[in-house]
């Protein structure tokens, strides 16, 4: 079970050392396991370590759509693969290699796609994805996750590895808010409920997870309580405890650092719709194309904050019946 | 290993045959990559790899990757003569539920090493295959066969630069030059210019060779893998659509259809081809 220890206060330490890390910690434990990187080794530290075993972490070079082919066939001669490179890259880049050479071929490999969303900050709108989600919801039984913080990311990877078919983790480099407690493990697609409240349910994940909490908490002020998730496996999706939780709060909001398109609103409204039709919404990009900013910033631009939190869950509960 | 020239002779020209029996049975399909690309896969399956068709997945075996996954019904026929299931098998091809797609399958069809068909993306799974096998410490080769039209896609060169910065001396690209793609010459559409320097430019042991010769193949895949310290490549200098007159000389020869009793009169042609090389070999 996971260790809720959320006071509001940063992760002391940042997503980038903690991707290196476990990686480089997994390729020493298990010969098994191999990483290929394209060019962006520096940018999660894993450099020193390629330099070093140049034939457990392997720099493919600028080359996503040929990283991904060369994942499935290290998959085929019976490695577990780790690939990494920025999320635009890790997504719409080398889309058709994830799809085919690792999915349809089922070489099953671990795909890191860093600074998702708004945590492209100063790379701009080139490297923002909004949109990596929906892409990898539309690979046939491929598991996604939105990383919330470091405790979760360290065991989410170590347990990804082993999963088969195609696995896409979504994460920042940077430092996020602290909400699991160290050793804490999470169930692949079962949510972390964060917060109990009877007047709404708020599905969240990634940087929008500490959004949800800040904004509960403004919300319960004034006297609505929400419900939080943690939708950190957006797929598969655990519709059992979202449906559990609107069945008792009868309104649904979706906080995603992501395009409403195709994401986990996307998917929330998907099993709501077929299974128990409840008012919903989102805060998420509106259809938009990134651009360039402090991360703070673009939270700010694109409505990501839990300000716009309280305001989208405020109409909602006052419009339920 | 010496080849008996003549039996290779004899193995192409089955996969012509079983190439257009395949294709027949549908009624359409990818006739001229598929016989262009025939003399090279009798001359791997017949004389070169180490393969077991009781084992198709031992790990320590040889592998071929058809990157231009297309010419999947001279794979099954190459395949079928070698045992790995019923010939009659392959003229189930692209019928409902059938284990031979039009494009090669590795979860579908016995010996097929590796699922392809969106072309460019066999060159990056066999650099991993190949990467894969040698980290392993497996004695394993791996043989690669592109199109002359896929190398119009920007990932075959992603790959042959890491195989080459990779120093993947197990592996043996084979470019079919058949100087054709879907829409016509490759000359007009995308001029891919000097295949040869292109690559001995990104580091690869390169030859050029009659490649509807098994002879020219033979040899040339035997130096190739004497070569040691960088990936080698054989450029195959091909007709579209050879072993049948009709077909080298249609333009539009990629994906053709016919009525079965004009594919008959390929086969009879091949057939007799056939007989003629089998005398041969009585009479020697």
């Amino acid at each position: 079970m996971p260790k809720i220890v959320y006071d509001g206060s940063n992760d002391p330490r940042a997503f980038k050392d903690v991707i290196g890390g476990t990686i480089i910690s997994l390729l020493d434990s298990d010969p098994d396991v191999i990483y290929v990187d394209a060019d962006l080794m520096s940018t999660i530290g894993t450099y020193k370590y390629h330099q070093a075993h140049p034939d457990r972490a392997i720099n493919v070079g600028v080359s996503e759509a040929n990283m991904m082919g060369v994942a499935g066939g290290l998959a085929a001669a019976g490695f577990k693969p780790i690939a990494h490179t920025f999320g635009p890259f890790a997504s719409r880049r080398s889309y058709d290699q994830a799809f085919l050479s690792a999915g349809y071929a089922q070489n099953d490999i671990t795909v890191i796609g860093t600074d998702p969303g708004v945590c492209a900050a100063f790379n701009g709108g080139t490297h923002m994805p909004f949109e990596d989600v929906a892409l990898y919801r539309a690979i046939p039984t491929a598991t996604i996750f939105d990383i919330t913080d470091t405790v979760m990311l360290e065991d989410i990877l170590r347990q990804a590895v082993n999963l088969p078919g195609v696995k896409y983790i979504r994460v920042g480099r940077k430092t996020a808010a602290k909400v699991y407690g160290i050793g804490s493990r999470f169930e692949v697609g079962q949510a972390v409920k964060l917060r109990e409240g009877k007047d709404i349910t708020i599905v969240a994940a990634g940087i929008m997870v500490h959004e949800a909490l800040q904004a509960a908490e403004t919300l319960t002020k004034e006297g609505i309580e929400a419900d939080v998730l943690d939708m950190f496996t957006i797929k598969p999706l655990d519709e059992a405890a979202l449906l559990k939780s609107a069945r008792k709060t009868g309104a649904v909001l979706a906080a995603e650092n992501h395009n409403k398109i195709g994401g986990l609103y996307a998917a929330v409204c998907e099993a709501l719709s077929r299974e128990l039709p409840t008012p919903a919404s989102f805060v998420a990009v509106n259809d938009e194309y990134g651009e360039v900013g402090p991360q703070n910033y673009l939270q700010e631009r694109f409505g990501l904050t839990a300000d716009n939190i309280v305001t989208r869950a405020r109409e909602l509960v006052k419009n339920k019946k | 290993m010496a080849a008996d020239i003549k039996q290779l002779e004899i193995y192409a020209t089955r996969i012509r045959i079983g190439s257009l029996e395949a294709i027949k049975a549908r009624g359409f399909g990818h006739v001229g990559g598929s016989l262009s690309v025939a003399d090279t896969l009798a001359v791997l399956y017949g004389a070169v790899m180490r393969i077991d068709p009781k084992n198709p997945r031992l790990s320590q075996r040889d592998k071929m990757v058809c990157s231009k996954g297309h010419a999947g019904p001279a794979v099954y026929a190459t395949l079928a003569l070698k045992g790995f299931f019923p010939y009659e098998d392959i003229k189930t091809l692209n019928q409902p539920g059938t284990s031979f797609p039009s494009h090669c399958d590795r979860l579908k069809t016995p010996g097929v090493d590796m699922t392809t068909g969106s072309l460019g993306q066999g060159t990056s799974l066999a650099a991993g295959m190949a990467l894969g096998d040698k980290l392993k410490g497996r004695d394993s080769r791996m043989y690669l066969i592109v199109g002359d039209g896929e190398l119009n896609e920007g990932q075959p060169w992603e790959a042959f630069m890491f195989m080459s910065a990779q120093k993947l001396d197990n592996l043996t690209v084979f470019i079919d030059w058949n100087k054709k793609q879907l829409d016509g010459y490759i000359t007009d559409i995308s001029d891919p210019h000097d295949f040869k320097k292109k690559f001995e430019a990104f580091g690869f042991h390169t030859q050029q060779v009659n490649g509807n010769s098994v002879k020219e193949i033979y040899e040339a895949v035997m130096a190739a893998d004497k070569v040691r310290g960088m990936p080698r490549a054989i450029v195959l200098d091909t007709i579209k659509g050879a072993g049948v007159k009709e077909v080298e000389d249609t333009f539009s020869n990629h994906s053709m259809a016919a009525a079965p009793e004009v594919f008959d009169g390929w086969i009879e042609g091949l057939k007799e081809k056939l007989a003629a090389l089998e005398g041969e070999v009585v009479h020697a």
